[in-house]
């Protein structure tokens, strides 16, 4: 009998494998969908560069055009090129879906964690604040926010719209966060620094926060769907970016309306694009959640 | 072509109708077809007035919701555009010198609730009109201010003195908001006819519900025998154009009397075929573009005859006319009316050149000298999707090309009247929404903002007022017409507001729908006493 003497390489410790390749390995879905969502950002940034005419260039000779090697996607009832429109309209849509769900969701969280921290009367009053807020669909909540408060553009950003659309998040990221921060909030760890005497901001932000960081990402992901949803439905009911601003939502609603019989591709690019970014956006969300959350390997 | 037994007996009626007739002939114009009495009109009103009263309001939704109620001392015969003819008034004469209006009442007009209209009635309606009490608003007032005194010498006559002849007086005794009240019932509470209704017109009130409809029933005891026609009708408020359209398309409303897009006529044709009457007239209602002279750099004439200059009105018509209710090019008054400036003449003004490269050039360069290359501001719009949006993307589109960068707003028709009115806005989409084609009633929106607050470009221009005097006090209608380009240059020259496109009506009905009359104006024909359904 013979004993097998180990070599140097069966005892060095197994390399890790690269992150980004095994999320794309594990999921192959959130990799297409995370490809796509790169691509709209590189086209909203470099939007001027990327698109083959101006987006709000009218020309009353090409009216109505039907897509052709001209103009990919058509032109509108101005003669403008829709291909272009939806390349600038992807600026606005990851503008405002990315700023208000960023905004939406870190308040959310700051209240999610708060309110799992201090418990009693605090948690009660942010939990029935939640309770009313979560009563309203988001779009509802959103339309009674933007109705309410006046239009107010900074850098060519409607910042009341944005304020508008991360409202409704708030409310739903605050209750997620919260679960989790309760879990947080029995560990030894942040007894211990309660014990040494650390203040309440930073047993929240340097104890609890960082341990909430996968269930706030994966709001914030899936936030970014509802929330450019959320403006192209805005937009299309006329209470959110106005003409003639590249939006898709846009896009849908005024002349696309009378239009559409005769050039249904007024309404067929923009509808195709706010699809497939919620799309990508939700199942990039859902992949990232996969990849992340420990439960849903075993 | 394949002729089948439709196309033959297509063809055989219509040979049958040319050798009748020898050209096409609307029977219900002609007057030919038998009419018929009774039944119920249900109709769309696209908009839903907040009071009753047309004295103070210059909204259509008013007129479209009390006129069916109301008489007036005049108006326009429709088929013979713009003729004026009685209403309450039987006859009526001018003093050749324009000094005094005498007119003779309709003997035995009744109000709804039985009173006796007089001479009395006419006066207070009109001494309310030029003169309103605390709490009332009467938002032609300016139009009667060369009245001097109404004498009333028996109950059937009343005569208007004038303190200056004005050319103008006929079309504003055939006013369609100067509607006949009762003196009692002004005596007993002026403000009243804001919320109650009580005339003499062919139908009297049955109800309004908010948010639904108004409705009316025939008024048995109307002074001119035989009519109306209708039994009952309802005016129901379609406020979406989309709602509006299928409740045609599904016979719900028989008509709408506003006007659609060419979009929406189209839709329409295309659905319901020759079930579906479609008249179009070009339309006494423009959109402008205003410039607010008290805010920085407005107050330049360079910058904004720059502005204008940029406009390739030529251009703009010819593709908006296709996607909106804008079409016509022209000035202050309605192109191809009577006293309008002919084409080639209005091509010589700024903001109207066909050459719109050089035009272009010539702006950029006034904006060199002026300072302001690279020029931004914010376009005040009406958030009401025909036209007003299709206007201010073409606005946006034409100053982009000369190095301009626009931010344009879009809001409720509250905000957006507030923030005009205030002052609160650089350049605005503004409106001129006349009934007639009298150069009067279109110039006094020009007149000095201290004559006429309704002056959105808030500038105050003495050479202004003294030609809309000259042509107002005018009865040679040449001479009256050098005063009107007077002033139109003028006007143009200093920039201070100009017509962006006039607006081209389009109404659609029922065919079934017989009597109603086309013109260029929404704000008339709403009386609806010629109405019948051949059904």
């Amino acid at each position: 009998m013979t004993i097998a003497t180990p070599t140097a390489a069966d005892t060095a410790i197994p390399k890790a494998p690269n992150p980004y390749l095994e999320f794309c390995r594990q999921q192959p879905l959130g990799a297409i969908s995370f490809f796509i969502i790169v691509v709209m950002m590189f086209a909203g940034i470099f939007s001027p560069w990327v698109a083959p005419y101006d987006p709000l260039a009218i020309d009353f000779a090409g009216i109505l055009a039907a897509p052709s090697w001209e103009h990919w996607c058509g032109t509108d009832a101005f003669g403008r090129d829709i291909c272009s429109r939806l390349i600038y309209g992807s600026r606005t849509a990851l503008v405002i879906g990315f700023t208000s769900s960023f905004v939406g969701s870190t308040v959310g969280a700051i209240l999610g964690i708060a309110s799992a921290y201090f418990g009693g009367k605090i948690d009660d009053w942010i939990q029935r604040f939640v309770d009313i807020l979560l009563a309203f669909p988001l779009i509802v909540l959103a339309l009674v926010v933007v109705a309410a408060v006046r239009k107010f553009v900074v850098g060519g950003v409607d910042v009341n719209l944005i304020i508008a659309i991360a409202v409704p998040i708030i409310p739903r990221v605050a209750r997620v966060v919260r679960a989790a921060a309760l879990s947080v909030r029995v560990m030894p760890y942040v007894d211990a620094a309660r014990a040494a005497g650390y203040s309440h901001s930073r047993i929240i932000f340097r104890h609890m926060a960082p341990n909430v960081v996968a269930p706030y990402l994966i709001m914030l992901t899936a936030f970014i769907a509802q929330a450019i949803l959320a403006e192209a439905s805005l937009s299309f009911l006329g209470l959110g970016v106005t003409e003639p601003t590249a939006a898709w939502g846009l896009m849908l609603s005024g002349n696309a309306a009378d239009f559409y019989r005769e050039a249904p591709w007024m309404i067929l690019f923009p509808g195709a694009m706010i699809s497939l970014a919620v799309f990508a956006f939700n199942l990039f969300g859902d992949s990232l959640r996969d990849y992340l959350d420990p439960r849903f390997k075993v | 072509m394949k002729i089948t037994r439709r196309t033959a007996l297509k063809g055989t009626a219509g040979a049958f109708a040319l050798g009748l007739g020898g050209v096409h002939w609307d029977m219900r114009h002609a007057g030919a077809q038998a009419v018929k009495r009774g039944g119920h009109f249900n109709f769309a009103i696209s908009a839903e007035t907040p009071q009753y009263d047309p004295h103070g309001s210059d909204t259509y939704a008013t007129l479209h919701f009390s006129a069916p109620f109301y008489s007036t001392l005049l108006r326009y015969n429709l088929a013979k555009f713009p003729e004026v003819e009685g209403d309450l008034a039987a006859s009526w004469t001018v003093a050749p010198d324009l000094m005094s209006y005498t007119f003779k009442l309709h003997p035995n007009v009744k109000f709804h609730d039985g009173q006796t209209l007089t001479s009395a009635d006419v006066k207070a309606t009109y001494d309310r009109l030029r003169n309103p009490p605390q709490g009332v608003v009467s938002t032609r007032r300016a139009t009667f201010s060369d009245i001097a005194s109404i004498e009333t010498p028996d109950a059937s006559t009343v005569v208007f003195k004038m303190k200056a002849a004005n050319s103008s007086m006929l079309d504003h005794f055939a006013s369609p908001w100067n509607t006949v009240y009762s003196a009692k019932d002004l005596a007993e509470n002026a403000a009243g006819p804001r919320s109650k209704i009580n005339g003499t017109g062919p139908f009297t009130f049955v109800e309004h519900v908010k948010g639904s409809h108004v409705s009316g029933k025939r008024n048995e005891n109307y002074f001119k025998k035989g009519l109306p026609y209708l039994e009952t009708y309802r005016g129901i408020f379609t406020l979406q154009a989309a709602a509006m359209l299928n409740a045609l398309q599904g016979g719900q409303v028989l008509a709408e009397f506003r006007g659609v897009s060419p979009a929406e006529r189209d839709r329409m044709v295309a659905a319901m075929g020759d079930r579906l009457r479609v008249e179009e007239s070009s339309w006494t209602l423009n959109l402008l573009v205003a410039f607010n002279v008290e805010k920085k750099p407005f107050d330049d004439v360079r910058v904004r005859k720059a502005l204008l200059m940029a406009i390739d009105r030529w251009g703009g018509s010819r593709g908006l006319s296709r996607i909106s209710t804008l079409r016509s090019v022209g000035g202050v008054v309605r192109p191809g009316s009577p006293l309008a400036t002919p084409e080639a003449e209005l091509a010589k003004l700024p903001g109207f050149s066909k050459d719109i490269k050089k035009a272009r050039e010539e702006a950029r360069k006034l904006l060199k000298d002026a300072g302001h290359e690279n020029l931004k501001f914010t376009l005040w719009n009406r958030n009401l999707a025909m036209p007003y949006t299709p206007a201010g993307v073409f606005l946006v589109d034409q100053w982009r090309q000369i190095g301009v960068t626009v931010d344009h707003k879009q809001s409720d028709t509250g905000p957006y009247i507030a923030a005009m009115r205030s002052g609160n806005y650089e350049v605005a989409i503004d409106f001129s929404n006349l009934f007639n084609d009298d150069p009067t009633l279109a110039m006094t929106k020009f007149l000095s903002h201290s004559k006429n607050p309704l002056n959105m470009s808030r500038a105050n221009d003495e050479e202004i007022d003294k030609l809309y005097e000259l042509q107002l006090r005018e009865r040679d209608v040449e001479k009256r017409k050098v005063h009107i380009r007077a002033l139109e240059k003028r006007l143009f020259d200093q920039a201070y507001q100009q017509p962006l496109l006039w607006w081209h009506r389009i109404v659609l009905s029922h065919k079934t729908v017989m009597g109603w009359q086309m013109s260029p104006s929404h704000n008339l024909g709403a009386q609806l006493e010629g109405v019948w359904l051949n059904t």
